[in-house]
């Protein structure tokens, strides 16, 4: 697997990039996960994964706006550097499953969010340039309270029960 | 000036939805190919992404780039034919494993052995997953499911090393769960010269769902890339088959698609051909 070599980030240009590209890529991924869900018929799950997709677009839009008039400086997609393999806020496709429930959805948007913080967590902790470290201050307590959010709604939806995914008539069947 | 003008992943997708399973390993590898091809800034209309019958064999459906979804197993033939008329394209042969080692396992020699340059992107998932879970040449042979039961007995097929000793010029193996990983290869293999051959290992969720723990198990190549095939092909003979990395890189002239062309118009064959 990659060994990532972790951001460098220097200038506050920089760092509302990152932020913003962390919000689209979290953005793309809940909407393909939603296509998914839409094409397997899980509709519940669809809207869910629609929400969290229009959570994120919300986000990125939010950061546009930060970065004001000048906007943001141009990156090459393949330039990020990320902690780990993508970008941290992006769920996780291989958890997917056509049967999945909310509480697996949240799981997922819980992994997200968690990354994200460590993201900002980890930038807090290595950025030198005093506006950037502020900056990246207050993306961490954002995500904080994104982690605590999806926490809060995965109370009202708890673990289903053993066999959730058990289907009487299942897409592929081998016998 | 919001809008970068670099292009993104995004950029090479159609409109059309995937219908593989959620959590099936090839999405990751059409975010890889699709972010390979955004760092490579080729566009769409450079690119041709061919390839045979399965589920992983619909991902040029899933581009907007030129795209051959062709016959079972002849995704290689038909990638070879549009390279030499049209060598100004960046063509990607792409399939799965029973696609391209079973039905398709000829091409797959003679195209090693050609050394066109064209790059074949295999999602290994060890079983054919369109056609509902039969073994495929890759499966273990003590793999036991409805269609096999106490396995096949077989012994597998070894895409890397019959890739090496056939004359592939590239060889890598990724999994597909690494994104970064896998469009990084995906780039050093399409900028590499000749034929290059990459093995994803792909998860076939629904019926191998034992390999979601391939994430825990793969790790990278403790070594370097080799020029050397023979130290290659030992190599990859020894490891645990989770070794991922670019494992071979040669330095074979590629088949000269230049001088196949300077032949020109058909009547110059005749002559060639005179009795
Ligand atoms: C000539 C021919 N023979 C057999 C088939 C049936 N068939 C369709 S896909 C497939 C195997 C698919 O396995 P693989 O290439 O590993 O792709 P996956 O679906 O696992 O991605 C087979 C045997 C066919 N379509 N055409
Ligand atoms: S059957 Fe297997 S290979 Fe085919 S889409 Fe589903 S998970 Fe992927």
């Amino acid at each position: 697997m990659t060994n990532a070599p972790g951001p460098q980030i220097t200038d506050l240009g920089e760092l509302l990039a990152y932020a913003h590209a962390i919000e689209v890529d979290a953005m793309e991924r809940y909407q393909l996960l939603a296509d998914q869900m839409e094409t397997h018929n899980n509709r519940e799950l669809a809207k869910l994964f629609r929400e969290l997709a229009g959570h994120e677009e919300k986000h990125a839009a939010k950061i546009l706006e930060q970065a004001g008039e000048s906007g943001l400086p141009v990156i090459e997609e393949s330039a990020f550097h990320w902690l780990g393999t993508e970008s941290p806020e992006a769920a996780d496709l291989d958890a997917a499953h056509y049967r999945m429930t909310p509480w697996h959805a949240l799981q997922m948007a819980l992994g997200a969010e968690q990354r994200a913080f460590a993201f900002f967590d980890h930038l807090v902790n290595t950025v030198s340039e005093p506006e950037v470290k502020k900056w990246a201050e207050e993306f961490r307590d954002e995500e904080a309270e994104h982690v605590e959010l999806v926490e809060r709604l995965l109370k009202l939806h708890p673990e289903p029960a053993e066999g959730w995914d058990l289907d009487d008539d299942p897409p592929y069947l081998q016998d | 000036m919001n809008a970068p003008a670099l292009p993104k992943a995004s950029d090479y997708k159609s409109e059309l939805k995937p219908v593989w399973c959620p959590g099936c390993g090839d999405y990751h590898v059409l975010l890889s190919l699709t972010k390979a091809f955004a760092a490579l800034k080729l566009r769409p209309e450079e690119i041709a992404v061919v390839s045979g019958i399965g589920c992983s064999s619909r991902i040029p459906a899933y581009t907007n780039c030129y795209g051959f979804h062709g016959v079972h197993g002849r995704a290689l033939p038909l990638g070879t034919g549009l390279k030499v008329a049209r060598p100004e394209l960046t063509v990607l042969v792409t399939g799965g494993d029973g696609d391209g080692f079973s039905i398709g396992g000829n091409h797959f020699l003679h195209a090693c052995r050609r050394n066109i340059d064209i790059t074949y992107v295999v999602m290994d998932n060890r079983v054919y997953g369109m056609t509902k879970g039969q073994p495929s040449p890759t499966t273990e042979p003590d793999w036991d499911s409805a269609l096999s039961p106490g396995g096949t007995g077989v012994r597998p097929f070894h895409p890397l090393v019959i890739a090496l000793a056939s004359g592939a010029n590239f060889v890598a193996r990724t999994f597909s769960g690494d994104i970064k990983g896998t469009t990084d290869t995906i780039v050093q293999a399409i900028n590499h010269p000749g034929f290059s051959f990459v093995e994803i290992l792909s998860p076939c969720v629904t019926f191998r769902p034992d390999q979601r723990g391939w994430k825990s198990v793969v790790h990278p190549a403790p070594v370097e890339p080799t020029d050397d095939a023979a130290r290659a092909a030992r190599r990859i003979m020894t490891d645990d088959g989770f070794n991922v990395g670019v494992l071979y890189r040669g330095s074979r002239e590629p088949y000269m698609v230049e001088r196949a062309k300077e032949t020109g118009e058909p009547a110059q064959f005749d002559g060639m051909f005179e009795i």
